[in-house]
């Protein structure tokens, strides 16, 4: 890869070759290197492939027999699904968090693997994309939702705003990854004017997918727990939290899978990064508890139940404990100095791990589902994810696990040999 | 690994055992992707389910008059043979110069639900789930605060201690349910009704977490309508049975009360709580009761302007 002060150099393809023949050439060289690998590598192919066949069994099942099977009702009437597309959204953008330190400060040993947070960034959406069909009671008629041949009810609905975002963010991605990768396939240096402006944009870009996302429930003045205006910053805080721990533990594994070098300062970046996120999420956690709690009255409901249960309601107290012990955990080991030591990788992994699903849970199940409880009817109608829900769930996370697993992978030598650029 | 360990070059592998693997990862693609249309195969019984025509039926307001019958002849022809009833689909338009307004005296509601059941008959809601567009709440007295209230409540009515609250579509003059769909599949009409395409709505349920009101249903499955309890008096964008996967809503029964009728669930109330008729009309009754009577908005704070207003004696 080439630093943003490289000159630019020849993008056409040289050798007498046209991209139209060089490209396809990439794509099968790409899936070629993709698809080898060790027994082990195999094995975990081969169980996510199997994750991946039972979720999109159990999700035909769904479109066939009516979203009676999942667990959700008119008074919940978004579960398990959202709350993980929620949280994926996060992961999306929590990439740029390497993207920041690589290409605006200019970090040579961050902009080397940088790669790695865009990649994540591209499986991360496949799965967003993924959930919100899933929760589609008519994914048959998804061709409504299409600017042009459907009907698209853009600028008022916040939903078609964060269509646009989520695909221009893939978009985006897609580009990126694809002409460095393509550029090293052939044996170029990229010519900055063909990414760094998008790169740029990205970044941006970036922050927008998670505040429309987060627009998409504060706008709705009916949900008190959604209303308010510290849910844009909060998701943000939270996914620059999830991302980076996410993006460590990857790095930790390829760093010990396939040797790639130059691991140890980036992954020490995005834990100082981390340090302060997290105690931000948190800052903000508390602050919203403090409003609500000592405000009192009718809107406090939903966190009261969320907490501590409402007339003997008791379903989601579980989960948010959990959520915050984690999190509290994770940011107190985040600020101990010596977490970055090598010889406490497990710790920091550890660490990445408790503040990943705390994210998971606090933004998932622990946002979108007291939104609706109790219903704007005060009715308090508990939810529990069913079978089905939880199959569709791990399919996803499968298919996700499987692209970003096929993307790091067709990235090797980029990521093995950065210097050669 | 059989890659060549050149770390300068790293281009197509080239082995001796090339096609081997290959061949390897052909047949193994071959069975993945085996594997995941028989994964699927639940999908062709829903694409059953599907005509070619109702896929590309676009959206009501762009059907011409040819178009409109022919959408309305088929799902005539539709509910004969997944219902087993005869059915009358009319495309009841709104009345110039009306707008209509639904008002209920709760110092006369006592509770009985004749309403809440009358709306599941006219309406062709599911059987097995007892759906209905009204919920009613009862209420502690001395309180407006719904979540003291209960819908939930069993055993003679009305109890002395107690009020009951009727609640249904407010019908929003600024309703939120339409400003988050994405696809336009529901709209406000010139009489104020607020209205679904059910055969354009895809099934997000984003109008379900916007409404203050709880006044959308989801078809979680397909509808189970006995023939012979199956209202004949349809409505394109009222009371037809709906397909599953899709969100509905009160109408004001559009197909009756643009027919000059009164609602379902005013005909079926047996105290006189319920009023309704067309606001712009002078010498109505409920144009009387808003200028007289001291009626009150659920969850004014919110800005919907609900076309629905309570009034005690």
């Amino acid at each position: 890869m080439s630093s943003i002060t490289a000159p630019p150099d020849i993008t056409e393809p040289g050798d007498n070759e046209s991209h139209i023949t060089s490209y396809p050439k990439f794509i099968g060289r790409s899936l070629w290197l993709a698809t080898e690998g060790s027994l082990a590598f195999y094995a975990w192919m081969t169980m996510l492939t199997a994750l991946f066949l039972v979720g999109a069994n159990a999700w035909a099942n769904q479109v066939a027999g009516g979203m009676v099977g999942t667990n959700m009702t008119d008074q919940v009437s978004w579960g398990l699904y959202i709350a993980n597309f929620t949280f994926m959204v996060g992961l999306a953008a929590g990439g740029v968090m390497m993207v920041i330190p690589a290409y605006l400060y200019h970090d040579r040993k961050m902009h080397d693997v940088v790669i790695i947070g865009e990649l994540l960034a591209i499986a991360a959406i496949v799965m967003c994309l993924m959930f919100v069909v899933a929760d589609l009671g008519r994914p048959d008629r998804f061709w409504h939702m299409m600017p042009v041949i459907g009907k698209f009810n853009w600028p008022i609905s916040m939903l078609t705003w964060d269509v646009i975002v989520l695909n221009g963010y893939l978009v985006l991605n897609l580009h990126i990854c694809g002409y460095l990768l393509y550029m090293r396939f052939l044996g170029r240096k990229p010519n900055p004017t063909w990414y760094i402006p998008f790169v740029m944009l990205s970044i941006v870009w970036a922050i927008s997918i998670h505040t429309v996302t987060a627009f998409l429930y504060c706008g709705l003045g009916g949900r008190p727990f959604w209303n308010t205006a510290l849910l844009a910053p909060r998701f943000l805080a939270s996914a620059f939290v999830s991302g980076p721990a996410f993006i460590i533990v990857s790095m930790v594994l390829i760093k010990r899978l396939t040797g790639v070098g130059g691991l140890d300062h980036p992954i020490a970046t995005l834990t100082k990064i981390i340090r302060v996120t997290i105690l931000i999420n948190l800052l903000m956690v508390a602050s919203e508890l403090f409003t609500e709690f000592y405000t009192g009255g009718s809107h406090v409901s939903a966190a009261k139940y969320l907490f501590f249960g409402l007339h003997g309601k008791t379903a989601l107290v579980p989960w948010t404990w959990t959520a915050i012990a984690l999190n509290i955990s994770a940011a107190l080991l985040f600020l101990w100095p010596g977490l970055l030591g090598f010889r406490w990788r497990p710790l920091l992994v550890t660490a990445c791990v408790m503040a990943f699903v705390g994210a998971w849970i606090e933004k998932g199940m622990g946002l979108i589902v007291p939104g609706f409880i109790p219903s704007t009817l005060h009715e308090i109608v508990e939810y529990v994810p069913s079978q089905l829900e939880w199959k569709v769930t791990v399919g996803i996370w499968a298919f996700g696990l499987m692209v970003f697993t096929i993307a790091i992978k067709t990235a090797l030598p980029t990521l093995k040999h950065p210097a050669e650029h | 690994m059989t890659t060549t360990k050149n770390p300068s070059r790293p281009s197509l592998p080239i082995v001796e055992n090339f096609t081997r693997r290959a061949a390897v990862k052909g047949a193994f693609a071959t069975l993945g992707a085996g594997a995941f249309v028989a994964a699927i195969s639940p999908l062709r019984q829903a694409a059953k389910n599907t005509t070619a025509a109702e896929f590309m039926q676009q959206h009501y307001t762009e059907l011409s008059p040819e178009q409109k019958a022919d959408v309305i002849a088929r799902l005539e022809a539709e509910t004969k043979e997944k219902y087993g009833a005869d059915v009358t689909i009319a495309d009841d338009r709104p009345i110039p110069g009306t707008k209509f307004v639904y008002a209920i005296n709760l110092s006369v509601c006592n509770g009985n639900g004749k309403c809440v059941e009358a709306c599941h008959k006219e309406n062709n809601h599911d059987r097995d789930t007892n759906q209905s567009y009204i919920r009613v709440i009862e209420m502690p007295k001395g309180t407006m605060d719904m979540e003291k209230g209960s819908t939930t409540y069993t055993g003679t009515v009305p109890k002395d201690d107690k009020f009951y609250l009727p609640v249904q579509c407010q019908q929003c003059d600024e309703p939120p349910c339409v400003d988050v769909c994405p696809v336009k599949a529901t709209w406000k009409e010139e009489d104020g009704i607020v209205v679904v395409d059910y055969n354009w709505c895809i099934g997000c349920r984003y109008c379900e977490a916007a409404c203050p009101y709880h006044a959308r249903r989801f078809n979680w499955k397909k509808p189970e309508v006995p023939a012979e309890e199956v209202n004949p008096d349809q409505s394109y964008l009222s009371n037809r049975i709906r397909p599953v996967g899709v969100v509905e809503k009160c109408t004001y029964c559009l197909h009756r009360t643009r027919r000059g009728k009164l609602p379902a669930c005013l005909e079926a109330c047996p105290t006189g709580a319920r009023v309704f008729g067309n606001i712009l009309d002078k010498d109505s009754n409920i144009r009387w009761i808003l200028e007289n009577k001291r009626v009150y908005i659920l969850k004014e704070e919110l800005g919907t302007k609900p076309a629905f207003f309570y009034y005690f004696d």
